[in-house]
């Protein structure tokens, strides 16, 4: 490869991206003193520039991205610890997460700007945690993964908890201890890697094949062997970050009780880490446990789709029923990925980048209306388009986009994790795709109730639509819904190669340990 | 042979007759004024021996026909110990100075007992191992009792005594019973007449007697029962000084027992080991939530650290060894932070021990509030801060020697026992005001706290090179 001037630069960018957040929320605690107003300002515009200038760095990335190189690209390596190494680099799966974190970010500061609570903390809190969360992005070391995967409960446990609901303490200890019972079992099976392939390198293990010789354990056959009981592991923790049902439970709590930017990182980015983590690990690494798996994995998603579809419905507060369409949405990203081919898995990364998109303008919407009334009961609005025009036009979008309506992103998600499936399990299909009717239920009849009808309730007589700041703060949510609805190309054009090389990959894996069996 | 055994033991010989000096000066004297000064001057003896270690320690010696052994693996202990008694030490000034304690007697005492320490991790012989426990422990349980007009440390003080005298009975009980079926009391020849043909009953039995008495010494379930009540009574400094030295002290020691003397029959200690390690791991998680005090809690989380300790004591191996080593030396440093917070915890003039005092601290010191939600973080083994390195080779251990149920038990501990940790922050950042903490902190105590913390998180770069360090300490153990 030739180099030119900015070579230096270039092999660097990743960290570069990853730590600039971090550098700012340390230049953040030492440097601003005070409570004053000045201060607070200071803190929000910094915080700002500094996502801004993450967005920056990884557009350069995206543009000097190759789609046709299937392996990784800027990757860089340094000696770390004993046998492990510093090691950061992206492919075409992961690329698009990085977008997503940069892209959503800035919008996320946006969206606290009337925070007055500690609210120099609480923009180091999101600073560190887009660190962490870039860092989970462009890991290539297992070690190195699990460190970020795992340091992004700390700010996320201190946002839920400082600046949440009236019951945050339940909801913060809730996601902390239950997402931390699911990784650490991760951990184990990172070690039993570690020790039986002798490397932390995941473009290492990406081609170490673990044993998949059927034993014994305690008089139950394990078949699949080794490869199932790391698949488990693996699938405890990235189940429990989906959510998947029936290890769900901790979402609507943390949702609920998080302040609205909180909800948005949630919903669009870290819930993002479960999917990825089956396409990056699971998949690749265990090919033969997922397959066997696979049946289990698509019965537990479409019971997602269905059951949580209908919890949604009859939710009385609006983020409460946003978190369970969450978990619906989620369940159709587990069914493509499982559905282990092209279509389902291109469906299913699709839908997790238009999801962060949709979920977090939805979480939006509720804040905005939060912000003014106070509560976040369903029943205590009705009849805000007469008020609010530009916000029903808004929320009207981003609604159809959650029911999956042709030309928005959640049509093209959902229609290819479906082709997917069909391919694979017909009465998965069938069910998943009844899981549709649903989501148009539950998110229709939530419209109607907040902005149709007449506006009778006094507290709402008074509303304002929205300002500046917030339909800037929309704008860019909207135009990637709609874009990426109209010309998806722009996604399944870089993912395409990586998403067919690990499909092959599944398949000869499989072919050859059937044959070595 | 004489000339060059005194060389060897040059540290323990000057610590000991810097002890007597200072003794002999302050009785004669018998000015507490002086206390202030010895203690500067004592840590100040301790630091400039632990730095003669590290630059002049090397190689591997032993002293009077095997009985004191001068190797990386005592040395990395001696380091630890010396260095984080000087530590304590000063730390405990401003607390017995409002306290009105500030007897002379407190740096010499601690000092005598890091000489025993010193004794235990050299130990090559049953004889002088129970020397160095036996001087340790009688000089810690003078100090447990050192505010004699309060009943809680009198009682914790004597609590102790009775306790340790029953577990040096059964440590005694031990080695009488290895002496008698093994004919010696060398740790080389034990291992050696272990070598030839099938172990003996008897010397099993006194093996299992003999750890039952170490595992006093390091608190680890079931032999835990004096921890928590002798933590809560005695004074806070001293509190702090039992957390750290001489766990590290018998830790070293336990491994160095029997790995030396018993390296021949590593599968039937490591089930005992295990059996500790995980009643440890467990109680100390679970009983500690329920605990309103801090240095209850305190107690019981580092029974909890030592169960975590035991997993790599009982993995068996090389990787076992230099994780514990990892480990102990991490564990050191966060408790060392965290107790300097707790000996600044007062109000008017008084300290207070519950932790609900905590609420919202981090609104009256935000700086000291951070620092502490980082040791705490530290603690329950939270990436990417220290803590969970010292966890993570523990771990990486055990499923390397085969034992992954003790990993996964390991585990399941770790996330029970982050409730309680999570439960101070908790206190710290989201409770609701009450009456508040207005404790200042003297200097030092501030600038450790900050460091430690600081440490907790700059550690992830390269850990300070402790790994090769444990490395090579841990190799010199199997050889």
């Amino acid at each position: 490869m030739v180099c030119n001037q900015g070579c230096e630069l270039m092999e660097n960018i990743l960290s570069i991206a990853t730590f600039i957040p971090l550098v700012a929320a340390i230049i953040m605690g030492l440097l601003l003193r005070g409570d004053d107003k000045s201060a607070q300002e200071n803190a929000k515009w910094l915080a700002l520039t500094a996502t801004l200038a993450t967005l920056l760095v990884s557009i350069a990335i995206i543009f000097g991205f190759d789609p046709n190189n299937t392996g990784f690209q800027f990757v860089e390596e340094h000696n770390w610890l004993l046998g492990i190494n510093y090691k950061m680099g992206v492919d075409g799966i992961s690329i698009l997460f990085v977008m997503l974190t940069t892209v959503l970010m800035p919008i996320v500061i946006g969206a606290c700007w009337n925070v007055e609570h500690r609210i120099k903390e609480y923009m180091m809190a999101f600073l560190i945690l887009e660190t962490l969360m870039l860092g989970v992005f462009c890991a290539l070391d297992l070690v190195l993964f699990y460190l970020f995967f795992e340091g992004g409960l700390i700010p996320m446990f201190l946002i839920v908890g400082i600046w949440g609901g009236k019951n945050r303490i339940y909801a913060a200890f809730k996601f902390f201890l239950y997402t931390l019972l699911g990784s650490v079992l991760m951990l184990i099976a990172i070690l039993y890697m570690w020790i039986v392939a002798g490397t932390t390198d995941i473009v290492e293990l990406l081609n170490f094949k673990f044993s998949a010789t059927s034993f014994d354990l305690l008089g139950f056959e394990i078949s699949g062997g080794a490869q199932t009981i790391l698949w488990v592991a693996f699938f405890a923790s990235f189940a429990v970050k989906m959510p998947m049902w029936p290890v769900h439970t901790w979402l609507p709590d943390a949702h609920v009780q998080a302040p609205t930017a909180g909800s948005v990182v949630l919903a669009a980015i870290l819930l993002k880490m479960g999917g990825y983590g089956f396409l990056r690990f699971s998949l690749p690494m265990f090919p033969i446990a997922s397959s066997l798996m696979a049946d289990f994995v698509l019965w537990l998603s479409v019971i997602a789709i269905i059951y949580t579809s209908l919890v949604a419905m009859v939710q009385e507060d609006m983020k409460k029923l946003i978190a369970y369409s969450s978990v619906a949405h989620m369940g159709y990203v587990t069914m493509g990925v499982f559905s282990l081919n092209q279509q389902g898995i291109d469906g299913a990364i699709f839908q997790m980048i238009s999801h962060g998109f949709i979920s977090g303008a939805l979480f939006l919407i509720v804040g905005v209306i939060y912000d003014r009334i106070h509560t976040r009961e369903i029943n205590a609005y009705g009849g805000l388009v007469n008020r609010m025009p530009a916000y029903a036009l808004i929320f009207m979008l981003f609604t159809m986009a959650n029911v999956g309506l042709p030309g928005t992103s959640g049509f093209v998600g959902e229609l290819l994790t479906l082709i997917g499936v069909f391919q694979v399990n017909i009465w998965v299909a069938l069910f998943a795709t009844f899981g549709v009717v649903l989501s148009a239920a539950y998110a229709l009849w939530l419209y109607r109730r907040v902005v149709f009808g007449d506006l009778i309730k006094v507290s709402l007589k008074s509303i304002n639509d929205l300002d500046r700041r917030e339909r800037l703060l929309f704008t860019p949510l909207i135009l990637a819904t709609v874009i990426l609805g109209v010309y998806p190309n722009f996604i399944l054009d870089i993912i395409g190669p990586s998403v067919s090389t690990l499909v092959e990959s599944l398949e000869t894996f499989q072919v050859n340990q059937l044959v070595d069996n | 042979m004489s000339s060059n055994a005194l060389t060897i033991i040059f540290s323990e010989i000057a610590l000991i007759v810097y002890v007597l000096g200072a003794l002999m000066y302050a009785v004669y004297t018998k000015k507490d004024e002086l206390t202030s000064k010895l203690i500067w001057l004592t840590s100040a003896v301790m630091v400039a021996l632990g730095g003669l270690i590290v630059f002049f320690g090397s190689g591997e010696s032993t002293a009077f026909n095997g009985a004191f052994i001068d190797d990386e693996f005592a040395r990395y202990g001696k380091v630890i110990i010396l260095w984080s008694s000087a530590i304590i030490l000063i730390l405990s000034r401003d607390y017995l100075t409002k306290n009105l304690l500030l007897k002379f007697e407190y740096p010499i005492l601690v000092a005598i007992s890091v000489v025993g320490m010193m004794m235990m991790v050299s130990a090559g012989d049953l004889l002088s191992l129970y020397m160095g426990i036996e001087l340790q422990a009688l000089s810690l349980y003078v100090i447990a009792a050192f505010n004699r007009d309060s009943v809680r440390s009198t009682e914790a003080g004597l609590k102790y005594f009775v306790l340790g005298a029953l577990s040096s009975g059964l440590l005694l009980y031990g080695v009488s019973l290895i002496y008698g079926f093994s004919g010696t009391t060398k740790f080389s020849d034990i291992a050696l007449a272990l070598g030839q043909g099938p172990t003996p009953l008897g010397l099993l039995v006194g093996l299992v007697f003999l750890i039952s008495g170490l595992a006093f010494k390091i608190s680890a379930a079931p032999f835990h029962m004096w921890t928590p009540d002798v933590y809560e009574g005695a004074p806070t400094p001293v509190t702090a000084f039992f957390a750290t030295a001489p766990k590290v002290a018998a830790m070293i020691l336990f491994t160095r027992i029997v790995f030396d003397a018993f390296g021949e029959i590593i599968t039937d200690w490591q089930q005992i080991v295990s059996f500790l390690a995980v009643a440890s791991m467990f109680l100390g998680s679970i009983a500690a939530i329920g605990q309103k005090d801090i240095k209850r809690l305190m107690a019981y989380s580092s029974i909890a650290h030592m169960g975590f300790a035991l997993v790599g004591l009982a993995s068996g191996s090389l990787a076992g060894i230099q994780s514990l080593l990892i480990y102990i030396a991490i564990y050191v440093v966060m408790n060392i932070g965290t107790f300097a917070f707790i000996l600044s915890m007062e109000r008017e003039g008084k300290s207070i021990n519950n932790i609900i005092a905590l609420n919202m601290y981090s609104k009256i010191e935000p700086l000291r509030a951070l620092a502490l939600m980082i040791l705490m973080f530290s603690l329950a083994g939270i990436p990417p801060m220290l803590g969970f390195f010292g966890k993570f080779y523990v771990l990486k251990a055990a499923v390397d020697a085969g034992m992954a149920w003790l990993a996964i038990m390991g585990v399941i501990a770790s996330v029970i026992g982050a409730f309680y940790y999570l439960r101070i922050i908790y206190l710290m950042y989201f409770g609701e005001e009450t009456e508040k903490l207005d404790g200042s902190m003297s200097t030092f105590g501030w600038m450790t706290l900050m460091v430690s913390a600081i440490v907790m998180i700059v550690g992830v770069v390269n850990l300070f090179g402790i790994e090769r360090i444990a490395l090579s300490a841990a190799s010199t153990l199997l050889n």
